[in-house]
């Protein structure tokens, strides 16, 4: 039974996230609504952590099988990148090793730069 | 039969699991990066579709019930979000000027190489949202005229390359910091970059996890500014 409360409770919260983002106009989708909610209600001590714990854990060790079905359109929508192939592929293969390397070598700069500061 | 089997639902699921499930076991057995579970899985089932004639709208008939876990699995990264929230007030500064610089580095390498391959406007609006989570991705694409399909395929191939290669990049360039893997995994790779960041470490999977948020935010306001460039 304890992990039916659990998963009652992420439902809820997902719940609650759709109708916040069925009356917001932003273009934020609601798993981040949602996200903040729980970060929120687990700071404040309205849901304890272990109440939460072991479902929640669960869904996201699971996580990289959820984007299996959407990854797997490929196989239709492969027709529209006719002729475009190869450099949206080159695109997309540069630019996630440029952001990644970016982001990394930027903010271990800042930690370094405010740990040095603060000695 | 065929029909009867390839048309329930359970078959869809079913498939995807275990896809993942063989993914998990190559893993396992050779441990390569290369032998990456969901990439893995996602060949391993497109292949299966292809020999057995199964239509992808009859697997998919089943499969999304998978995908709509997602709002309520990517809800649930607000804890290991809480666990380190220490660490996150501590390093505020870092976290934001790292998410920015990543987000900037994004769109505008996008915009360099679509400027260097010549797309037209359109191709170029679907490919500036890749390195966000799928949902918001896909309200961005659709709000600048973007292929949406294709905008949802480029996101998923960034994070699953963000995904593999992740540990390569950090050590490339000598990033060591738990918090600066943690960031970079997340906002060059979203959710699939924490999946792997997950794996590294609580605090890289922290880092990461907020980053899904934050770096779809940031692309959000930013984007308006260079969807005009082409």
């Amino acid at each position: 039974m304890k992990s039916l409360h659990q998963l009652s409770i992420i439902l809820a919260i997902t719940f609650l996230a759709e109708i916040i983002k069925h009356f917001l106009p932003f273009p934020i989708p609601s798993s981040i609504y949602g996200m903040v909610i729980l970060l929120i209600a687990l700071n404040a001590g309205w849901i304890p952590l272990e109440k939460i714990k072991d479902t929640g854990e669960f869904f996201i060790e699971i996580m990289p099988l959820m984007f299996i079905p959407a990854a797997v359109g490929l196989i239709v929508s492969f027709k529209q990148l006719d002729g475009i192939f190869i450099p949206v592929t080159i695109t997309i293969i540069v630019t996630t090793f440029i952001v990644s390397a970016v982001t990394g070598v930027v903010s271990q700069w800042v930690i370094r730069f405010e740990r040095r500061r603060s000695k | 039969m065929n029909d009867f089997l390839f048309n329930s639902w359970v078959f869809g699921i079913s498939i995807s699991i275990l896809g993942y499930q063989l993914g998990l076991f190559l893993k396992k057995k050779f441990k390569s990066p290369l032998f990456n579970p969901l990439l893995i899985s996602i060949l391993a089932i497109m292949l299966f579709l292809v020999v057995f004639h199964v239509d992808y709208d009859s697997y998919y008939s089943g499969a999304k019930y998978l995908g709509y876990l997602l709002t309520p699995a990517t809800i649930c990264l607000a804890i290991p979000l809480y666990q380190q929230l220490d660490l996150l007030k501590k390093n505020c500064k870092a976290i934001l000027i790292g998410i920015t610089a990543g987000v900037f580095a994004s769109l505008g390498s996008v915009y360099l190489l679509s400027r260097l391959f010549s797309f037209n406007h359109q191709q170029y609006v679907t490919l500036l949202p890749k390195s966000i989570t799928t949902a918001i991705g896909i309200g961005i694409s659709e709000e600048l005229g973007g292929l949406v399909t294709v905008s949802v395929v480029a996101i998923i191939i960034t994070g699953i390359l963000g995904n593999i290669a992740a540990e390569k990049i950090c050590s490339i360039f000598h990033i060591h910091e738990p918090i600066a893997k943690g960031l970079a995994l997340g906002t060059s790779a979203h959710a699939l970059g924490t999946a792997k960041a997950m794996e590294m470490g609580k605090i890289e999977g922290a880092m990461s996890s907020l980053t899904i948020g934050m770096a779809g935010l940031f692309t959000v306001i930013m984007v308006s500014l260079f969807s005009h460039l082409m």
